[in-house]
């Protein structure tokens, strides 16, 4: 085990592959482009493919045919790629597929798309938030781990602070279960009597004169939707909220100079704390409503208008008041390098909380 | 199944003097129902037969991903003794390309109308093609989408009548027809391609040959094959069922004209 020096996108493509990612399939856009160059130059040495492809529909398209297969498969671009990919995500999901998704995305905008899901129908896709690269690391290998156990796509939510930050990291190999694949693709099924159906339709041939049943196949989705959000453990990551006042929650990056703050406010004797949630679906509400337990207000930051808060908001259910200290921070390109996440800047806003 | 239901059994005070047959007589092996809620005159139905008979003839089946986009032929995609991936309208080609990559070793064909695959995903039977991905793409034109009752699609022939085209698609209007097939034919990654169709016995014997053509293609890895079936859509053509056969002749296949546009040499 010896740690090594890695931007994050790298980092992530190692991840990825030592998880047993053998398909990727992307289209370059910032900040993404630099996962795919490194998927494109790794995965050919491991027997993998990678496919540079023609969009990002193309791109959701191969990735759904490998996973069909049991390959271990990924994609990703940033929210506006994804925002492309969004049909095939929905379809995927109702067929049952494992997928690892990234969203190297631009500040903190597409927490709804993730969450919620921009596609259509009655399905969700667990989503990771790493704050950093060593994080981000263990984020994917539990990706790999979570896809193949539900059988759901799941999303990584980084930024561009994430694919450009250099950090040392350490690669554990990853605790690689046995998953059950015999829904998986590869012809032999063909001719028994009995062959196999990946179908956003239907989990099996009916072999009948009545076609498909939606009603039937999406009921069963919903039961599996159901036990996946069961059993799926939310995580969050808490810190300083002993006797905390006012409690903080941000999630990836920004959870890092909000982290900052928090300890350099402690340092000042000043009773804050800190809620990061590592699982933004399922949403770490118990934890969340933990840690506000005893706080008077409890403040959220994130990179955009206000999404996040209406999860803390319900996971506080109205027993705190909840001030939004976040706000849309960018520089000229929308890349996402923000000039609020300075913890100057955080420590100011967190301190008017404590003036109300 | 039920095979007896609707079949009208006739009395008679004597035996018959050959054995009774029933559907499933006619029905090839790889196909599990042979019966279908697709409309009468259907000529989709024929085009799937042809595939799947060329399928069991080459010995392939259990090495057989179909990938289904959708329209009327998504009936067949549960009911067929070959594994199918179900795509979205449009996308079957990119998923037949991650099934081919993730797994060199699987034959991999995809079945799409002229709605799918030229009107929401044409660039990606384009860029599949150009690639020169190993797969076979069908694409069944019969002009119409046919689902939705009869609507222009992008392979719509100038003059026909359509829900949307009243008076008939006119150019001025509703723009030209795209000729998929001599598209895919000009592009460099394109190992075979051929259009046939089903408005009659030779025709259809005829399609089966390039259905083979097309599948032996990607069995030697020649690269992309392609064949596009010119259908029958009574429904959507508003004829009757009987003349679908002759219009197709007439209107569709005189724009979409029936021959192979393109064979690589074999090796």
């Amino acid at each position: 085990m010896t740690a090594r020096l890695l931007e994050g996108s790298e980092a992530i493509a190692e991840a990825m592959i030592g998880a047993g990612c053998r398909f990727f399939a992307g289209y370059p856009m910032t900040p993404f482009t630099e996962v795919l160059e490194h998927m494109a130059r790794l995965l050919p040495g491991v027997d993998g493919v990678c496919m540079n492809a023609e969009s990002e529909l193309e791109a959701i398209g191969m990735a759904w045919g490998a996973a069909a297969t049991g390959t271990p498969a990924a994609t990703g671009s940033t929210g506006q790629g994804l925002s492309l990919m969004q049909e095939s995500l929905a379809e995927i999901t109702l067929a049952r597929l494992p997928l690892v998704v990234l969203n190297m995305a631009r500040a903190q905008g597409d927490y709804f798309q993730a969450t919620r899901g921009g596609g259509h129908g009655d399905y969700r896709h667990i989503v990771l938030a790493p704050i950093d690269v060593p994080e981000a690391v263990e984020l994917v290998s539990l990706a790999f781990d979570l896809t193949f156990r539900w059988r759901n796509p799941v999303l990584v939510f980084g930024d561009y602070y994430l694919a450009h930050t250099a950090q040392s990291v350490d690669f554990r190999p990853p605790a690689r279960a046995d998953h059950d694949l015999g829904w998986a693709l590869d012809g032999r099924s063909g001719g028994s009597g009995q062959a196999k159906l990946v179908s956003p339709l239907g989990g099996f041939k009916r072999k009948d004169q009545s076609g498909y049943n939606l009603a039937t196949h999406y009921a069963s989705c919903a039961a599996a939707t159901a036990e996946m959000v069961a059993g799926v453990t939310p995580l969050a990551d808490v810190g300083f909220i002993d006797h905390a006042e006012v409690v903080v929650v941000a999630f990836g990056t920004p959870g890092r100079y909000v982290r900052a703050a928090v300890r350099a406010l402690r340092a000042d004797g000043v009773p804050v704390g800190y809620v990061r949630p590592v699982t933004l679906f399922p949403f770490p509400s118990e934890a969340v409503a933990r840690a506000c337990e005893g706080a008077r207000r409890v403040a959220v930051y994130e990179n955009n208008q206000g999404q996040m808060i209406d999860d803390v908001r319900l996971a506080v259910l109205g027993r705190s008041p909840v001030d939004f200290i976040g706000g849309l921070s960018l520089d000229s390109s929308g890349f996402g390098i923000a000039p609020d996440l300075d913890v100057q800047v955080l420590r100011a806003r967190i301190e008017e909380v404590f003036t109300k | 199944m039920t095979e007896h239901d609707g079949l009208n059994i006739v009395p008679t005070g004597r035996p018959p003097s050959i054995p009774a047959t029933l559907v499933r007589d006619f029905t090839p092996d790889l196909i599990d129902v042979g019966t279908h809620h697709l409309c009468p005159g259907c000529g989709e139905p024929v085009a799937m037969r042809a595939a799947l008979e060329v399928i069991a003839e080459l010995g392939v089946v259990q090495r057989t991903v179909g990938v289904f986009g959708i329209g009327c032929y998504t009936a067949f995609s549960n009911n067929l003794d070959v594994e199918v991936l179900q795509a979205l309208h449009g996308r079957a080609p990119s998923l037949a390309t991650g099934v081919k990559r993730a797994k060199p070793g699987t034959f991999v064909f995809t079945v799409q109308g002229d709605g799918d695959m030229v009107n929401e995903g044409l660039q990606e039977v384009i860029h599949t093609a150009a690639r020169g991905e190993n797969v076979t793409c069908i694409m069944l034109n019969n002009g119409v989408f046919g689902e939705t009752g009869g609507h222009m699609t992008a392979t719509t022939v100038i003059g026909q009548r359509t829900k949307n085209t009243l008076e008939g698609r006119n150019a001025e209007d509703h723009g030209n027809p795209i000729l998929l097939a001599n598209m895919i034919a000009g592009l460099d990654g394109s190992a075979y391609v051929a259009r046939g169709a089903v408005n009659n016995a030779h025709n259809v014997a005829l399609t089966k040959q390039m259905i083979t053509a097309a599948f032996e293609s990607q069995i030697a890895r020649r690269g992309f094959s392609f064949v596009e079936i010119l259908t029958m859509c009574p429904t959507g053509w508003f004829v009757e069922t009987t003349e679908a056969p002759a219009y197709l002749g007439d209107n569709l296949a005189a724009v979409h004209q029936i021959g192979v546009l393109k064979e690589l040499a074999r090796a």
